[in-house]
Order: C-alpha cells, then structure tokens, then sequence
C-alpha cells in the first residue's frame, strides 16, 4: 500500500502550503510536494482600475515586502508615463529597498530561522520560536528585533507608514527624507552594524561546526541563478540588468531586459498547487529550473562593490563555493546582503544628492504596456501591465519571487526527506518531531513569502499526515 | 427682515423666515450630520443624514431640505435617528464598492468620516460588490462609479455654478448612476469646461485628478459657497 505523508501546515513562512511525501507500497519515498493552497486573484481584479492605483494596491498584498510590490508597481507606471524620475526620487527609492531588504532579512534571519541553529532542531516546538530565542540569549533577541525596527523606521520615516505605505508613486516618490530623519539613521546605523557582525560571528561558527550537515543536504544541488546586476556585473537590487549563473559558474545570458522576460521565463503550473512554476525557458520544464533571494544575488553578482559585504561575500564563497549550490546557504547570504545594504544606506544617506531637487516628474499616458523589476528580499519581482489608451488595466502579471524559487523548494524538501527519512518507512511509523523541523526548515531557507506569490493570506500552523493510497489518514501530527 | 421661532433640542432659536431646519440646528449647534449637502448648493435631500424628529409630523423631516417654521419643536439626536444615521451610512457602503485602504481619497474622505461619526464599525448589511466601471477618458480627471455615493453634488456644481450642466442621473433604483452627457464617455462630452468643480466638490473618491494616488486626493468643498457669494457679493469687476 502507498502512503503519502503530509505536513499542513508549514509554519514559520509567510502564508498558506503545505508538504506531502509520498510513499510506495515498500515504504519507499518516491516523490515530494510543495503544495501552496491558498488563491488571492490580485492579478484579476486589478483588471479595469487605473494603473495609478497598483502602488497602492499591490503594495496590500503582502504585510512584510510590501515595499518590493510598491517599487515593482511604481517602476512599471514610469514606463507607462514614458518618463525618467529625478535623481534624488532614484536614491530615496533605493533607500527604501535597502531598509526593506535590512527588515526582511532581519526578520528571517531573527525571528523565524535562527530558533533552529540557536535552539537546536530537536529542541521544544513549543520554544523553538524568538520568544524561546529571548529567554535563551535575550541579548541576541532584542539586537535582532531592534535591527529589524531599523530598516522598518527607515521605511516609515520615508513613507509616513512602516507598512503598506504608497509613498513611491509612477513618477517619482510623495515626499523628500527630512534632515531628522537623515540624522537618525546616521545615528542608529552604528548598531545596526554591531549585531550584524555578532550574527555573522555566530553563524559561521555554526556553519563550520554544527550546521555542517544541514549545509549538504538541506537543497544543494544544480540549478540556474538569476538576479539584477549592475551594468559592470555588481550586486544590484533595484535597477540593471537580469543576468542568469549556472551552477558551474559560467555566465548563461547578461544583461537581459525585463521587458523580454516572457522570451526566457516560462510559467509553468501544477494541478496540486496555486504557486507557479516559473522556469527558464531555453531549458525547457522542469530543466530550466533556477533558483532567486539573496543568495541567487550573490551567486549571480562579480562583487558587491563596498568593502566590508565583499570580504563578507568572500568568505560565504570559500565556505560554500561560487556559485553556492547549497540552499541552506540562503540564512548567509541574508547576513551578508544586510551587510552590504547598511554600507549602501550610510553612502546614500551621505549623498547630498539624495536631499536636493525634484522628487516627482509628472506625465500623461504614453504607452500601452509596461514591465518593472525590482529585488524583492525573496528574489526577483515582475510586475507586468497592458492598459488600454485611458490607463485602465486590461492585464496583470504578477511574478513573484517565491514563485521562482517553487522548482527549488520542492527539490530541497525532497532532499532533506530523503536524508531524513527511514527508507523504508515502517508500517504505523510514528513522524519524528526532528524529521518534520527540518523538512519545514528546508523550505524557510527561501524564506517563502506565499502572501506574495499566491495572493494568499494567513498564518500556517502545521499539520502532518501520512495516507494510504486510498487516501486512508494512517496517521497524524498536528501544531500551530 | 422677518424672524421665525422654533425650539432645538429644546433651545430656543431664532432663524429668518425661509431658512432651512438645518440653519436653525447650525445655531442650536445641535451638530447634525450631512454627505450630500453642501453649502452653495440647492439642498436634494439625498443622503437621510440629516433626519431630523418635528414634533406633530408624523414623519422624519430632511433638516436640509425643510424650511424652519414658527413654533416648531425639533430633536435632531434621538435615539432612532442615531440609529437610522448609522444604517443609512452602512447602506451607502454595503451598497457599492468603498475599498479605503487604496483609495485617493483615504484620510480626506467625508463618507469615511461619516462612518467614524455615526460609530459604524462594520456593515450590518450584505456587500452587494456590484459591478461597476471607471470613466478614465477625461485628460484630466476620473469618475470611478464603485465610489459613487449618489449625493449629486457633481451634478449641482456643474450646473448651479459651473453653467456646463455635464452630468445627470440615467437609470432606475439600483441601477441609478452619475452620467456624462447623453451618457457618453465624460472625455467625449464636449460641454465639460475642465473646470474640475465637480472633483473639488465630491465627498468620496469617486471622482479625482488622474495624477492622485492612494490618499492624495485633497478636495475643497468649500468652493461652492465661495463663489456663490463672491458672485453675490459682486467680488470681482467684470461683474
């Protein structure tokens, strides 16, 4: 009899899936899925309202990126009004995408992952969250939360509002950083930088110690990077071009545009899930698939360009090679990019350019369709709109960077299931708590955003099944 | 110039003879709430708000459009009429498509207000998400119908002050809606001055600029009194 072992649903991610393993009569694991099951339909009902409004609404899709969905929207507005935005709107608009990556990244790093290096895997459910990270090391705790809130005031003191602001606008951005506002950040990028190196120290020690393992089998295998680089090959995260690494390091295609993205992204979907599968297209589905986030950055970058992130990048690169196959190397490459993002916020900041001139440029519709990019802390973010000659949308397309990274996290989870499972699995097997953690783990190294990528909404407690090939629940483990 | 006497909640006022019920609750500063009134403009008496409990009517009166009249005694906060203010709001919402999150005029919003005013904190009322479109032809402006209240300012602005009378009422009951022209595209109709009146003028973001987005609509619904007694007053020398 066939079994399929299901994980519902995975917590410690951004919205609504979960896992199934399935088993065959022998007990062996023969395939593993990724299931989002949640549906919002943005993409749909966007259809008919100006495009001046998808800043604001896309930028509602998501509680915790939505700066990513704001600049996305707002990039695709200036290329339907035909205009290029004033300098100093370009720096405040890549200030906010600093802070939002530092935020994000913090938050992963922080609240949702660390509990698994810091507390152990097999440690307490119940504990293993950041409020068991606070009352084991409350230091740690209450750096990372209040690095968090340094990349969050930074969104709020540019756009009035920590989240869901509408603040950059097609054109441009609402309003100039404030003098104050530059003097706090100043002022707090200090320590900002000061628990960052403390977590960069604790994790590579971890990573040459205990983390060894997780390294090799949490998703190491060959696939295709893709992120924004600058003209001259640097990390990029807001503007450039779209640039693809194979696993071999050799440069598969530079410089693309993202208005060609349908000519080398394909969109693939499964009956069994609401996420899409994009895939490079040359190589065909499943082939073609390719990995985004911050590490695919890393990968797909020469250097970051500032000194501190590149000694940092190249110490990742010695521990894990170049391109870094291993998905679990997701949790460095985050530290490394909040790295690079404070050096980059302290030059912005300091750039007098960035508190002079113009901020908004105003136009009427000049064009009928438009495609904006933007790195989203998770990857890299397509918003592509077509509307009709009195700006009204007739069509959406959303591609998320969870999306993206769907080919990969299913390959991880199957890779840790494999690891981690008995093979074969005996007959009424009880679920072992570690074996479930580290299967949720593998997909919290893409720091899912399923908010993002499905239009869907919630928290995900987590549940796990294993079936008969009838469909019999054979047995069950629930939390969340 | 002649005096009419009423009681307000019982205070005592005194108003000149031919103003409204809602002059005289402005001078008992009785506080009574409007959404389609607007000063400068004929009272239509659309909006229910400003019911108001006459003493010996055997009905609610529309403070806005009922003349004040001699002895009258008059409640403009019972409960009832609370009661009734904060169903007609639920209505307006549950009627359409108000969705303040990502609308231009978040923050600047009367209906918004109107809500906060009257304790509406949810709908006791169905959604109806009717299907409604938006008339994005002008250059300038858009009337987006999802947001359309019905309140007709538009349509008295237009032709009380503007002199273009570009929109009217089409249709019936629930199918009722803000028409351009002979119900043309508003960019096509040729009568519109531009003189974007009618988007200073409305309570919602049913009609804004095209460059507004989320919450930077910023009307001025002063504008109809003013010019209506700048023109009065003879303000300006051409006049």
């Amino acid at each position: 009899m066939t079994r399929t072992v299901i994980i519902d649903p995975v917590t410690r991610i951004e919205g609504h899936a979960k896992i199934t393993l399935h088993l065959d009569e022998a007990g062996h694991l023969t395939d593993t899925r990724f299931h989002v099951v949640e549906y919002r339909g943005f993409e749909k009902f966007c259809e008919g309202r100006p495009f001046t409004e998808m800043a604001g609404i896309t930028a509602r899709i998501c509680g915790i990126c939505p700066v990513s969905h704001l600049l996305a929207a707002a990039k695709t507005g200036d290329k339907l009004l035909a205009l290029s935005i004033p300098p100093a709107a370009d720096k405040l608009r890549r200030l906010l995408n600093l802070a939002q990556l530092t935020q994000s990244h913090a938050l992963s790093f922080f609240h949702l992952s660390s509990p698994d290096f810091l507390l152990g895997w097999e440690s307490d459910p119940a504990k293993r969250n950041v409020f068991g990270l606070m009352a084991a090391d409350p230091d740690l705790a209450r750096a990372g939360i209040r690095l968090r809130q340094f990349g969050q005031q930074i969104l709020e003191l540019l756009g009035g509002r920590k989240i869901h602001s509408a603040w950059a606008v097609p054109g441009g951005v609402r309003t100039p950083l404030s003098q104050e506002a530059k003097d706090w950040i100043l002022e707090r990028l200090p320590e900002a930088r000061a628990t960052v190196t403390l977590a960069l120290e604790l994790y590579k020690k971890l990573l040459d110690g205990p983390l060894q393992k997780e390294q090799r089998v949490f998703g190491d295998f060959p696939s295709l990077f893709m992120g924004l680089v600058t003209p001259k090959g640097l990390w990029e995260h807001i503007d450039g071009g779209i640039r693809f690494r194979d696993a071999s390091g050799a440069i598969v295609a530079d410089q693309l545009s993202e208005d060609d993205y349908a000519d080398f992204l394909g969109e693939a979907v499964e009956p069994w899930s609401y996420l899409k599968f994009p895939y490079y297209k040359p190589l065909g589905y499943p082939d073609g698939i390719y990995r985004v986030g911050p590490l695919a950055r890393l990968n797909v970058c020469d250097s970051i360009g500032t000194p501190w992130a590149d000694r940092e990048l190249t110490e990742l690169r010695q521990r894990s090679g170049h391109p870094a196959t291993s998905s679990f190397a997701y949790h460095h490459a985050r530290l490394v990019e909040i790295v690079a993002c404070l050096e980059a916020i302290e030059a912005l900041v300091l750039d007098p350019e960035l508190m002079h001139g113009r901020i908004r440029m105003k136009a009427s519709l000049n064009r009928n369709e438009a495609v904006g990019v933007s790195e989203a802390p998770r990857g890299t973010l397509f918003h592509h709109y077509k509307v009709d000659d009195d700006g009204l949308l007739t069509s959406v397309n959303l591609i998320i960077a969870t999306g993206q990274n769907n080919l990969a996290m299913n390959r991880t989870v199957h890779q840790i299931a494999r690891e981690y499972i008995p093979d074969p699995v005996p007959a009424g097997a009880e679920i072992p708590e570690a074996m479930l953690n580290r299967v949720e783990a593998g997909i919290r190294c893409f720091d899912p955003c399923l908010s993002c990528s499905t239009h869907a909404a919630g928290q995900m407690p987590l549940r796990l099944q294993l079936l008969a090939a009838d469909g019999t629940l054979l047995a069950e483990r629930l939390r969340g | 110039m002649s005096v009419v006497t009423l009681t307000v909640n019982g205070h005592d006022v005194a108003v000149p003879a031919g103003a409204s019920l809602l002059e005289a609750t402005r001078v008992a500063q009785a506080g009574v709430p409007t959404l389609c009134h607007l000063d400068g403009l004929t009272p239509v008496a659309a909006c229910r708000l400003c019911l108001v409990e006459v003493e010996g009517s055997g009905k609610l009166l529309a403070a806005c459009s009922t003349a004040a009249a001699e002895g009258m005694v008059v409640h403009t906060h019972t409960p009832q009429l609370q009661e009734f203010r904060r169903m007609a709001v639920e209505l307006i919402f549950a009627e359409g498509n108000h969705v303040c999150a990502v609308c231009v005029a978040n923050t600047h919003c009367e209906l918004q207000d109107m809500a906060v005013s009257v304790g509406m904190d949810h709908s006791r009322f169905p959604y109806q998400y009717p299907h409604r479109s938006v008339d994005a032809s002008h250059p300038q402006f858009t009337l987006d119908h999802n947001r359309c209240i019905l309140c007709t300012r538009c349509v008295r602005v237009c032709d009380e002050i503007e002199g273009a009378h570009v929109w009217d009422i089409g249709s019936r009951g629930g199918h009722c809606h803000i028409v351009a022209g002979l119900d043309e595209p508003w960019g096509q109709v040729q009568a519109c001055t531009s003189c974007g009146k009618c988007v200073e003028v409305c309570p919602t973001g049913a009609l804004f600029r095209n460059s507004d987005t989320t919450a930077e609509k910023q009307p001025d619904a002063s504008l109809p009194a003013l010019l209506r007694s700048a023109r009065e007053q003879h303000r300006w020398n051409n006049q």
